[in-house]
């Protein structure tokens, strides 16, 4: 007999049909789950850039996963071969569904050919994080900066990927930025493809 | 005036901020992860789950309690609805249901349908002993001590075993009396 009113059982993960990605958690839930990811690795590392690299890495997996979910959801598995389209991707369609906002910025680097710069006033998971004096530069974006290494490195455009803090002028907080740097070897294809 | 009456989870849910369930549900993966690097033993990593649900569920009561304005709960079991309807509606946007009542009223199960830690996940042989949700277990049990419960909560059912839903069986141990830091007569 059909299991009237049971749950369908899937055995194999891969066969259960994906959502359509609008379910939502409350903010303060994904706040306190950061927080707990902060806290946890601090106590797993000495000093601030085993910290940040912890957190990248924690992105890295993200943001490996994040791509394939939206090629296959929404690009209808089609693949950015060029530079300008990776990023616009992620300026744009994985920022919109990751933080619910295309990011502020894109910006490509005046000093060198392979830097780009995305900014944001105010990242999400920045928001309930404030930085004590000792810990300097450090920056919880470095999580999303992890994402967005793990998105390009995934989309085969490999790149070192940090945050900073940009102070405004006439504003409490700082802006943040990502900036992106490319490997030679995206640039000499990207040259190639004209 | 009057004071408010207690919100239901859909009205709060509706007026908190909320970010998308995936980005929550991969930095949850992201953390699993790093635990099972980290501890390699499922034991442990089962653990420092349940204290990482307890550090949240420490906090997670204020914020709690102050948004959903809901008046001190008579007994157990008006907190265990209360848990099931309003805090799982209010922070993870998915309704609970509370089934299971032994004769005492100190025991009961929560039953969660749909988790939105769980999406994509699936375990792999090497990790059959892992509660995967075990964060939810220590979230529950950290609030609860807040309000002078101390409570067990382990887990029955865990569909990412097989099972066809979420169950947490949460067990009243006590009520402890709230202790001033000061005594009345000085």
């Amino acid at each position: 007999m059909i299991g009237v009113g049971k749950i369908k059982q899937y055995s194999n993960v891969l066969d259960k049909p994906l959502s359509k990605g609008k379910q939502e958690v409350s903010l303060s839930a994904f706040a306190f789950l950061f927080s707990e990811l902060v806290q946890y690795n601090q106590t797993q590392v000495d000093n601030i850039a085993e910290l940040e690299r912890r957190l990248e890495d924690a992105g890295y997996a993200v943001g490996a996963r994040v791509l394939e979910l939206l090629c296959h959801r929404d690009k209808g598995n089609r693949r950015e071969t060029r530079l300008l389209g990776i990023l616009s991707f992620v300026h744009s369609t994985v920022w919109k569904v990751l933080f619910g906002k295309v990011a502020d910025s894109l910006e490509k680097g005046t000093e060198h050919e392979d830097e780009y710069m995305i900014s944001e006033k105010e990242l999400l998971v920045n928001r309930f994080i404030s930085i004590p004096k000792d810990m300097g530069t450090f920056n919880c974006g470095a999580f999303v900066a992890g994402i967005v290494r793990g998105v390009l490195d995934s989309a085969g455009f490999p790149a070192v990927v940090t945050a900073h803090f940009v102070p405004m002028e006439g504003q409490q907080r700082p802006r943040t930025t990502i900036l992106i740097k490319f490997a030679e070897e995206v640039l000499q294809r990207e040259a190639r493809l004209g | 005036m009057a004071p408010v009456g207690p919100r239901t989870g859909d009205a709060i849910f509706s007026n908190v901020e909320r970010v998308n369930a995936e980005l929550f549900t991969l930095t949850y993966g992201a953390i699993v992860r790093q635990l099972l690097t980290d501890l390699e033993e499922v034991e442990e990593v089962n653990k420092q789950l349940d204290q990482m649900g307890y550090n949240i569920g420490i906090r997670l009561i204020d914020e709690f309690l102050a948004k959903s304005n809901v008046s001190r709960c008579i007994d157990f079991k008006e907190t265990a609805e209360t848990i099931a309807k309003v805090g799982f509606k209010m922070f993870l946007g998915v309704t609970a249901s509370v089934t299971n009542w032994d004769a005492d009223g100190t025991c009961c199960s929560i039953v969660l349908e749909d988790n939105p830690l769980v999406d994509f996940v699936e375990l792999p042989d090497t990790c059959q002993g892992l509660y995967y949700c075990n964060i939810l277990s220590g979230v529950i049990r950290g609030a609860l001590e807040m309000v002078s419960m101390k409570t067990e909560v382990t887990w029955v059912r865990d569909m990412l075993r097989g099972d066809d839903a979420f169950e947490l069986q949460v067990k009243l141990l006590k009520q402890v009396p709230e202790e001033y830091p000061y005594k009345d007569d000085e």
